[in-house]
């Protein structure tokens, strides 16, 4: 129970710590692509950049406006941070770490539903957006809230449709399971390629980020759904899409790229490869982080026609039939048909 | 004994909360209030060991048709302002049909038997996913494939009525 | 008609292939250029530490000059007040006195001599005007300041002090009109 609970804290902070410094590598890393150096002025390297800016989000003025819903425009973020820091309880880690004691599982809880639990808690997270945006009672707001929730809900479809291939594949929704299918180089990816173009797709928009930033969308809608936020309210906000990027690129390497396996994994053993296999998950993590940020630097945005024509037009489909080829070549390796 | 305990707070719980559904004055919180009480009930399907129907239950109804609740509710910015005018025929109507609903409600739970809940229900496996889909697709095959007929009917409608909506435009 | 550039491209609106329709490897080149911007050279320059030079044309604050001796070149004609297009200047003569010869060179010199920075359009045309050589714009940029008042520059800020000269020389009008 102990060991739970102080893998519990560590998860929280690594998480938080990890958020914290994708802002600032963010914005390190949109400065490379446009050929500047990025924040360098807070510490060496800028690295104090994060919490600098934590404090001035702690310094402004915490305002609500006059004729919001103050109840739900406070619960807004707190939903947000709440969702996109909850998925990460049954995220496996790493492999066992061996005592004396016996083997520590780092994992909070190895559900039976795994995968599930992700997508469920996936589309609750809408509910911060809508609520805020629904709340500040400003147009803005309003709309950006309106295009999170229709976005969310369209591409929920096809990212569960794509997950079910793999599901199928391994025959188990844990991602303990479906991370120990994938042992040494033996990764899904190679298997499922379409599922994980679909996947990482779908992903991005339910995240939020560019190029289906339609929900904040500086261009049209002011800030979107958190127009009318400030301070930590919105530091809530934008924290909470930095906590969803870290997940969901935990969520993506367990499920395409091998969770904690790395190629020649057979050759060490015990708490040796348990660091390797945290090492090598954190090294997918930050890559898929960095692969997102890159996006958004490269990437326009799309229209919002263009994202539903995309999201129920495209990937809808095209996940439904590969989930059939799935399914068609499963049955034929299990001599379904002789 | 905990558990007990756990059960009627969460029973407690879920009740009120289905109650503020009904008792709030405004809209918005009413389908908060809902969210909240599909929590409550996957928190209680957890509690039976049915993992899965908590989060399916969680997924389509909190996370997919409460949105869309939510997104027509804002969308039609409902107020004390524009709040639609019932007549009193309309009232009195509306209170004579919820009032025969709660009677007939009240005389199909008079005549119930509670039947004695079979004690291995609870603690064996049969809300986790593989047991659940092994007796979905051989006990209960049937019901399952009529079901996934009527989905199909109903996407297919969806998909029809669309079509026809954009032919007008056009 | 013939391109002189070479660089423009016939657009044509022909329905896309299925490659085109897929987008995917028109994103994946556009990534790759992305890419390789991570290996360029930054283009920033760290300002406090780094500064870039100006241009020798660079038309920034306003100096009045002294002379080799210390004494202001200014005269008081007004013809920079009467050549600004943005009636920044406005000055008032006053008449040198017995002992002053070592402050001012000409008999007349200006009292008080402003400059409303807000509305100078740094044109440089007070510069052209100036028969004496006294006003000259300069690398120096205006700083910022909270009142309006503070904005209206006098003698104190305007006139250079000899401990601090002002350097000229590579000014286009300097020595254009010397009275030899």
């Amino acid at each position: 129970m102990l060991e739970k609970l102080i893998l519990v804290g560590i998860i929280f902070t690594i998480s938080l710590v990890i958020a914290m410094y994708a802002t600032y590598f963010e914005r390190k890393v949109a400065a490379w692509f446009q050929d500047r150096i990025g924040p360098d002025r807070a510490g060496p390297f800028g690295l104090l950049q994060p919490l600098a800016d934590g404090v001035k989000m702690f310094l402004k003025e915490d305002f609500i406006p006059r004729n919001s819903d103050k109840w739900l425009f406070i619960m807004g973020p707190g939903i947000a941070m709440f969702t996109s820091l909850m998925t990460s309880t049954i995220i496996p880690w790493g492999p066992d770490i061996v005592t004396a004691s016996g083997n520590i599982v780092l994992q909070v809880a190895d559900f039976d539903i795994g995968i599930l639990f992700i997508l469920g808690v996936v589309s609750v997270g809408v509910y911060g957006i809508m609520i805020g945006g629904w709340a500040s009672n400003n147009k803005f707001s309003l709309f950006g809230a309106i295009r999170a929730s229709s976005q969310m809900i369209s591409y929920e479809l096809a990212m569960g449709i794509s997950v079910i291939t793999i599901v199928m594949m391994t025959g188990s929704l844990s991602l303990r399971d479906i991370t120990e299918a994938q042992h040494g180089m033996n990764w899904n990816i190679f298997y499922q390629p379409l599922a994980f173009v679909i996947f990482f797709v779908c992903s991005l928009a339910e995240l939020n980020r560019a190029p289906f930033d339609l929900a904040e969308c500086e261009s049209e809608l002011i800030g979107g759904y958190h127009t009318e936020y400030g301070s930590m309210k919105l530091g809530f906000f934008l924290f909470a899409e930095y906590v969803g990027m870290f997940i969901s690129s935990a969520v993506i390497s367990i499920l395409f790229f091998g969770g904690y396996n790395f190629p020649g994994m057979d050759s060490v053993e015990g708490n040796t490869l348990a660091v390797l296999g945290v090492v090598a998950l954190f090294v997918k993590i930050f890559f898929f982080i960095f692969v997102i940020m890159w996006i958004r630097w490269t990437l326009p945005r799309f229209r919002f026609d263009q994202l539903m024509h995309l999201g129920w037009k495209r990937l809808i489909p095209l996940a439904l039939i590969n989930l059939l080829v799935t399914g068609l070549v499963i049955a034929f390796t299990s001599g379904w048909f002789n | 004994m905990s558990i007990e305990i756990l059960v009627y707070i969460l029973g407690g719980l879920t009740v009120g909360s289905a109650l503020m559904v009904v008792l709030s004055k405004h809209p918005i919180r009413s389908v908060m209030y809902l969210i909240l009480t599909f929590f409550l009930i996957s928190a209680n399907y957890i509690m039976l060991n049915a993992q899965f129907v908590a989060i399916v239950n969680m997924m389509v109804y909190a996370g997919a048709i409460m949105v869309l609740f939510l997104f027509v509710l804002m969308l039609l910015n409902l107020s004390k302002e524009n709040e639609p005018k019932s007549s009193l025929l309309v009232k009195i109507a509306s209170a004579l049909a919820g009032g025969s609903l709660l009677l007939v409600l009240v005389a199909a739970i008079k005549d119930t038997v509670v039947l004695q809940v079979a004690e291995k229900v609870t603690d064996n496996a049969s809300g986790l996913v593989q047991n659940l889909g092994h007796l979905l697709f051989t006990k209960y095959v049937l019901p399952f494939e009529v079901s996934s007929i009527l989905f199909i009917a109903a996407i297919v409608g969806a998909v029809l009525l669309a079509k026809r909506e954009s032919q007008i435009i056009e | 008609m013939q391109s002189l550039s070479n660089r423009s491209k016939v657009v044509s609106d022909k329905p896309m292939t299925f490659m085109e329709k897929l987008y995917l490897p028109a994103i994946l080149g556009g990534m790759w250029i992305t890419f390789t911007h991570l290996f360029r050279k930054h283009n920033t320059l760290k300002y406090p530490e780094q500064t870039k030079a100006f241009a020798p044309v660079y038309r920034g604050m306003h100096v009045l000059k002294r002379d080799e001796q210390g004494r202001e070149n200014c005269t008081a004609c007004g013809l920079c007040a009467v050549a600004c297009p943005a009636e920044a200047i406005t000055m008032v003569a006053n008449e040198r006195e017995q002992g002053e010869e070592h402050l001012y060179r000409e008999e007349k010199y200006a009292e008080i001599y402003e400059i409303n920075m807000l509305r100078c359009i740094f044109c440089g045309l007070c510069e052209e005007a100036c028969p004496k050589e006294a006003i000259f714009l300069t690398d120096r940029l205006v700083p910022t300041e909270y009142e309006r008042a503070d904005f209206i520059y006098g003698k104190d800020k305007l006139v250079e002090s000899m401990d601090y000269r002002i350097d000229i020389t590579d000014r286009q009008s300097t020595g254009k009109r010397t009275e030899k």
